[in-house]
């Protein structure tokens, strides 16, 4: 016990700094790839919303493909399929040999595209569910399309995809451990690590364990109390109708 | 041109080799996964301590990647002489084995929450008509609460499936040549990435739209206006 303690712990010998540095790093990618997913999620659900029949169709096969294709070949396919296409070019001025990609850059992209198509669901029902009343209201008042946006829209229809756009962060986090094929230094490729230089997997998957939960517990609680700042926003309002 | 069709024929029918493995993992650890879930639901309304195990499994399960749960399976347990030692290891030394066990964990944990959900979106006024019209509990069971509570969970459940047959492809890690696996093989060796690649895309979109379309065919025999027509 003493000396897993001492394993995981900060000492000279310990991988304690290592994992943590890790931990760090699986949350700088989530935030990256989660805010890339949300852009292309607002994106696409705006095209889905109100763009002609041809962007409807296009976002609809890129949310099919994205949400029916492993994330696993996702991230190989920009890692080895980014690494191709610029050795091609490279290749045309006289480079030869592998062209790997920036692990850190590849997560973003892979992960903020699979998630973006399930974000375009999410908003897009967050949209539909505010009442059409409120939006007619906006309307009949003479707001103009930006201010109904900013003022009503926006609001209620995040309010409404709340929940969801918390479940896809949690997805985010989690699908982050795929990166560690591309040899990124995040938390599974650590743990990966010590284990093999240590021989032992067992003590450093469960400090693995340990850091990924205290990940998707702090920050789920960060959702949920945004969740309710915002519905006690709303009770308030609410009482101030009243 | 032609050269690059038969390229991609020949990509694809090496891939699909691979295929009767990804199937199998899939079956085989969504039918335990399912089990398990059912075990856990009755534990769960058992007893106060099988409760509290059960949320805390989920609360693991659900709470970690998939791949660092496979790597605790297949690499972690063995750190141990008396796991090596043990009737088990044959079975824990096997990545097929190791690859449907977590998965299975993985699946049943989320299984066992859907699942929740279906029981408890039954209205007790179904349950309490069922009882006065002096239903046993078992025939209560069969033809109230599993029929609504499936009903609602279906959705849910199909969301599980789908995304059980793309964790499949994180066998590969552990050395297993499903359809990823001879992906991966076959773009170190082509140095073909993006034709490999969108060829193994292609099929797990395949399997998932079949799949979609089963659970759909369920759903629709499952609600009262389908069954009738």
């Amino acid at each position: 016990m003493g000396n897993a303690l001492r394993l995981v712990g900060f000492g000279p010998t310990g991988w304690g700094g290592t994992l943590l540095e890790g931990a760090a790093m699986t949350l700088a990618l989530s935030v990256c790839a989660y805010l890339l997913g949300l852009a292309i999620g607002a994106l696409c659900a705006w095209g889905r919303l109100s763009g002609g029949r041809a962007v409807r169709a296009m976002i609809d096969v890129y949310t099919t493909v994205l949400r029916g294709v492993p994330d696993l070949l996702v991230i190989y396919l920009f890692y080895f399929g980014g690494g191709q296409m610029i050795g091609a070019i490279a290749h045309l001025f006289g480079a030869t040999g592998f062209f790997g990609l920036n692990g850190f850059m590849v997560g973003t992209i892979a992960i903020g595209l699979v998630t973006g198509a399930y974000q375009t669901e999410v908003l897009r029902g967050g949209y539909l569910a505010i009442p059409r009343g409120e939006i007619e209201a906006a309307r009949a008042i003479g707001m103009g399309r930006l201010l109904m946006l900013r003022r009503i829209i926006a609001p209620r229809a995040l309010r409404f995809a709340l929940p969801g756009m918390g479940n896809v962060w949690q997805q985010v986090l989690k699908e982050s451990a795929l990166v560690s094929v591309t040899g990124l230094a995040e938390l599974m490729r650590q743990v990966n690590v010590a284990s093999g230089s240590t021989q032992l997997p067992f003590d450093f998957t469960i400090a693995g364990f340990a850091l990924y939960l205290a990940l998707t517990t702090v920050s789920g609680g960060v959702f949920m109390g945004v969740e309710r700042r915002v519905a006690h926003g709303e009770r308030m309002a609410r009482k101030q109708r009243a | 041109m032609m050269a690059e069709l038969a390229f991609l024929f020949g990509v694809t029918r090496k891939l699909l080799g691979g295929l009767p493995l990804t199937i199998e993992l899939v079956t085989l650890s969504v039918a335990t996964g399912a089990l398990l879930a059912v075990a856990m639901a009755l534990a769960r309304s058992a007893s106060r301590i099988a409760a509290v195990l059960v949320s805390f499994y989920v609360f693991v399960f659900r709470g970690s990647p998939l791949l660092l749960q496979m790597f605790f399976i297949y690499y972690g347990l063995g750190q141990f002489a008396a796991v090596r030692d043990s009737f088990a290891w044959p079975a824990l030394r096997d990545p097929t084995f190791c690859a449907i066990l977590s998965l299975a964990l993985n699946t049943a944990a989320y299984t066992s929450e859907i699942l929740r959900g279906g029981l408890a979106s039954v209205p007790s006024g179904a349950i309490e008509a069922g009882r006065a019209v002096g239903m046993s509990r078992v025939m209560l069971l069969r033809r109230v609460v599993l029929p609504l509570a499936i009903r609602q969970a279906l959705p849910a459940y199909s969301n599980e499936l789908i995304a059980m047959v793309k964790s499949t492809s994180l066998a590969s890690i552990v050395t297993l040549m499903e359809v990823s696996g001879i992906a991966y093989a076959l773009v170190s060796e082509t140095y073909r990435a993006i034709e490999v690649l969108s060829c193994a895309g292609a099929i797990y979109l395949v399997l998932i739209v079949l799949l979609t379309r089963g659970v759909w065919l369920v759903e629709t025999w499952l609600s009262p206006a389908g069954s009738r027509a």
